[in-house]
């Protein structure tokens, strides 16, 4: 027998059309499933009450999978077949993956994304997250009383479009119709702008087990729009754990602790450290393996000031993304705190500082991304009023999309944090004569060189019309959709021939890429210009002598001995200096060729102007 | 007689009216669709209207509109969890036979 839940007024649905949905925070430690129910998002709880859902996943030798706590148990005992934090695998290659040498799988290097080897067999990160999800998928199902219509999961705001795709693969592969994929710090930004009711600007300090991201969200009218972010991928909870835990060490004159010391020692870490949130000091007893007592007590002011350098490191993504955003502290109207790790007092008292204001607190940290998946989830199956549900949600690109142009050189065509859903055009052109197809090579990347930025996806379009060079116009439209996948276009104007393709792209940038590929974009400013403008000329330079021998080869004749020697001196030294370095002298070599070829060029046109006359009276001659 | 709500109900409904931010108290209702001739209506209520019934349950409104008053006469409207699931249940005396599901009953 269904059990039912109070609708909005006058949104009662009709018998068996529950339009079931929720919100999943698919984590790298841990993840939730929550819904709104009776109009209020809550988090989903297993039978023993228990709200997250570790993500590790275990493949046992009889073919049953465990999922969560059962798995976590094994750890220890079965590393190999127990797979911890996925998360981080998904869309990546083996060479993206960092510290491989420490982790307890048994890799295998596979086009486009890592496999891991279990007692099952081979299994993708893909498969490994759908687990995570069905299980969520059950929980689910199990407290709501029905199918699921549809599922709204968060991914981080800096998740490229392998990493997207690869999530919603998870996804279908679960069971769970994907009604929009959300970026974490947009959803935590619902949980609160919309429980508020707030406008303005706002920031989401989102600390969790191993990394760090900011967001700089911009809420008017009941639209969200992600201004900027910026992070640091190897930075997080653990790591305020790990200083703990040297710092017992040290204490207790431990040099190294055998494993079984060392694990016991990392939990009281960190169970202090949860301690410290709450108490002012924080006792740690520990019974080593040689049965000797580690007996200590650590105090809120230590704990704060051995872990000050790891929260001031924090700080430094938040400047950036203010920077990028165009914003100052005082502009930020409030301060959202996202993930476990922000329960610590020192870091509340940085943010406040840093901001000038107390950040927002009032929901729990570690739910809220899933409370604001679960009210976008219900918003767009439609469970909400219509009056007050005139929302909806930007994102942005983390990374600028574009094409790869003569030279090597990248025309960027979707700019950085431009928001989303986004459509561009741009018109570009063959290269040369009765040129009739055109490969287009897609990439991702702030810098001016194909080969600084991340290539996507290549595709060709073919059956343009043999044109003069510079006579086609061909269309390319980037599009992409609310979940951040992009598809591209061309379009051969005259002729409507098309081709496009679904960027499901080579996967493999990793967090660290991307912080690194924005940094070296604005460093290396500079140096992409020159190079940029380098390659401007020696792509002229070539058409240039291309279009010389062409006429040469053609109309040679016309020129007498003396003549055709000055125009090859000439190419020959524009070809030396194609290959250097300086592009002012290349120009200079260009117009220097122009100019020797000038008489050349109008000896030919005349030539083929009486050609065209030849034997033709004046009045038959149409002007 | 009138319409009820189980301790329980009350105590949840109020609950998340609380939560909820808004709200005088909830409106239990019938349709006439569903698989076995009507369908229960529960909902929130922001505002009463003119010809609605008003009883008062453990401290909660409980809101009716006159034309669904026949077809719930003596319910009450309990809360119950079931395994993972928890949610509310109309105890009707009126019903003679209701589908399988128990969202819709004929009288």
């Amino acid at each position: 027998m269904a059990l039912l839940q109070i609708a909005e007024p006058g949104m009662s649905t009709e018998p068996h059309q529950h339009r079931l949905a929720v919100g999943i925070d698919l984590g790298t430690t841990n993840s939730l499933v929550a819904t709104v129910r009776n109009s209020i998002a809550v988090c989903l709880a297993d039978d023993t009450g228990r709200a997250m859902l570790p993500s590790i996943v275990r493949y046992r030798a009889d073919g049953s999978v465990d999922v969560g706590l059962a798995a976590a148990k094994a750890q220890a005992t079965d590393p190999k077949n127990t797979i911890v934090s996925v998360k981080r695998f998904m869309g990546r290659g083996l060479k993206d993956v960092a510290h491989v040498e420490t982790m307890p799988y048994d890799f295998e290097d596979s086009p486009g994304m890592v496999r891991l080897r279990t007692i099952q067999g081979v299994k993708s990160p893909v498969e490994v997250s759908a687990e995570i999800l069905r299980a969520l998928r059950e929980r689910a199902e199990a407290s709501l009383g029905g199918t699921l219509t549809g599922a709204v999961i968060t991914v981080p705001a800096y998740f490229d479009e392998a990493q997207r795709q690869a999530t919603k693969d998870a996804a279908r592969l679960a069971g769970l119709e994907v009604l929009r994929l959300l970026n974490e710090p947009t959803a935590a930004a619902v949980a609160y702008g919309l429980d508020n009711a707030a406008e303005g600007v706002y920031a989401v300090y989102d600390l969790g087990g191993g990394t760090f991201d900011l967001s700089i969200l911009k809420l008017t009218r009941g639209v969200f729009e992600v201004l900027s972010t910026n992070g640091d991928a190897a930075l997080g909870g653990d790591d305020f754990d790990h200083r703990l835990f040297c710092w017992m060490l040290d204490q207790a004159a431990i040099d190294p602790p055998s494993s079984e010391d060392g694990r016991r020692l990392q939990i009281k870490a960190r169970e202090a450290k949860e301690l410290l949130t709450s108490c002012e000091e924080a006792p740690i007893h520990v019974k080593l393996g040689s049965g000797e007592v580690v007996d200590l007590v650590v105090t809120r002011d230590q704990f704060a000031e051995m872990t000050r350098h790891l929260v001031q490191k924090t700080l430094g993504p938040v400047r950036k993304a203010l920077r990028d955003a165009g914003l100052a502290p005082e502009d930020i109207k409030g301060v959202v705190m996202v993930g476990g790790a922000t329960r610590m007092p020192h870091i509340q008292r940085a943010v406040a500082e840093y901001f000038g204001q107390e950040p927002l607190t009032n929901l729990d940290p570690d739910k809220v991304v899933a409370l604001g998946a679960a009210m976008q989830a219900n918003a767009l199956v439609g469970n909400r009023a219509a009056d007050e549900d005139d929302w909806l949600l930007l994102d942005v690109i983390p990374l600028s999309l574009g094409l790869e142009t003569m030279g090597g050189l990248v025309e960027k065509v979707v700019p950085r944090n431009a928001t989303l859903p986004i459509a561009r055009a741009q018109e570009f052109t063959t290269f040369k004569d009765g040129q009739t197809a055109m490969a287009f090579h897609v990439v991702q990347g702030e810098r001016e060189l194909v080969a600084d930025c991340r290539s996507l996806a290549r595709f060709e379009l073919r059956g343009i019309p043999p044109m003069v060079a510079g006579a086609a116009r061909i269309r390319v439209t980037f599009q992409v959709d609310a979940d951040g996948l992009l598809s591209v276009s061309a379009r051969e104007m005259s002729s409507g021939v098309e081709a496009s393709v679904l960027v499901k792209p080579s996967y493999g940038l990793s967090d660290d890429e991307i912080a690194g590929m924005l940094k070296a974009g604005v460093e290396r400013a500079e140096d992409d210009m020159l190079a940029r403008a380098l390659r401007e000329q020696q792509v002229e330079a070539d058409r240039v002598i291309e279009a010389t021998e062409q006429a040469l080869a053609s109309d040679g004749h016309l020129l007498d001995a003396g003549e055709r020697a000055q125009i090859d001196a000439a190419i020959d030294t524009l070809r030396k200096l194609r290959d250097g370095k300086d592009h002012r002298a290349l120009k200079t070599g260009i117009e220097t060729l122009a100019r020797e070829t000038d008489e050349f060029a109008a000896r030919r046109m005349d030539n083929s102007i009486r050609a065209a006359l030849a034997g033709q009276k004046i009045d038959e001659i149409q002007v | 007689m009138g319409v009820t709500l189980s301790a329980s109900a009350a105590k949840h409904v109020a609950g998340f009216i609380a939560k909820r931010g808004k709200g005088v108290g909830i409106r239990l209702g019938v349709k006439t669709s569903g698989c076995s001739g009507m369908a229960y209506k529960l909902e929130f209520v922001d505002e009463t209207q003119d010809e609605d019934l008003v009883f008062d349950s453990h401290g909660v409104k409980v809101i009716i509109d006159p034309k669904s008053l026949p077809y719930l006469e003596g319910t009450e409207l309990d809360f119950v969890r079931e395994g993972l699931n928890e949610g509310f249940k109309f105890n009707n005396p009126n019903v003679k036979d209701q589908c399988g599901c128990g969202e819709s009953f004929n009288v």
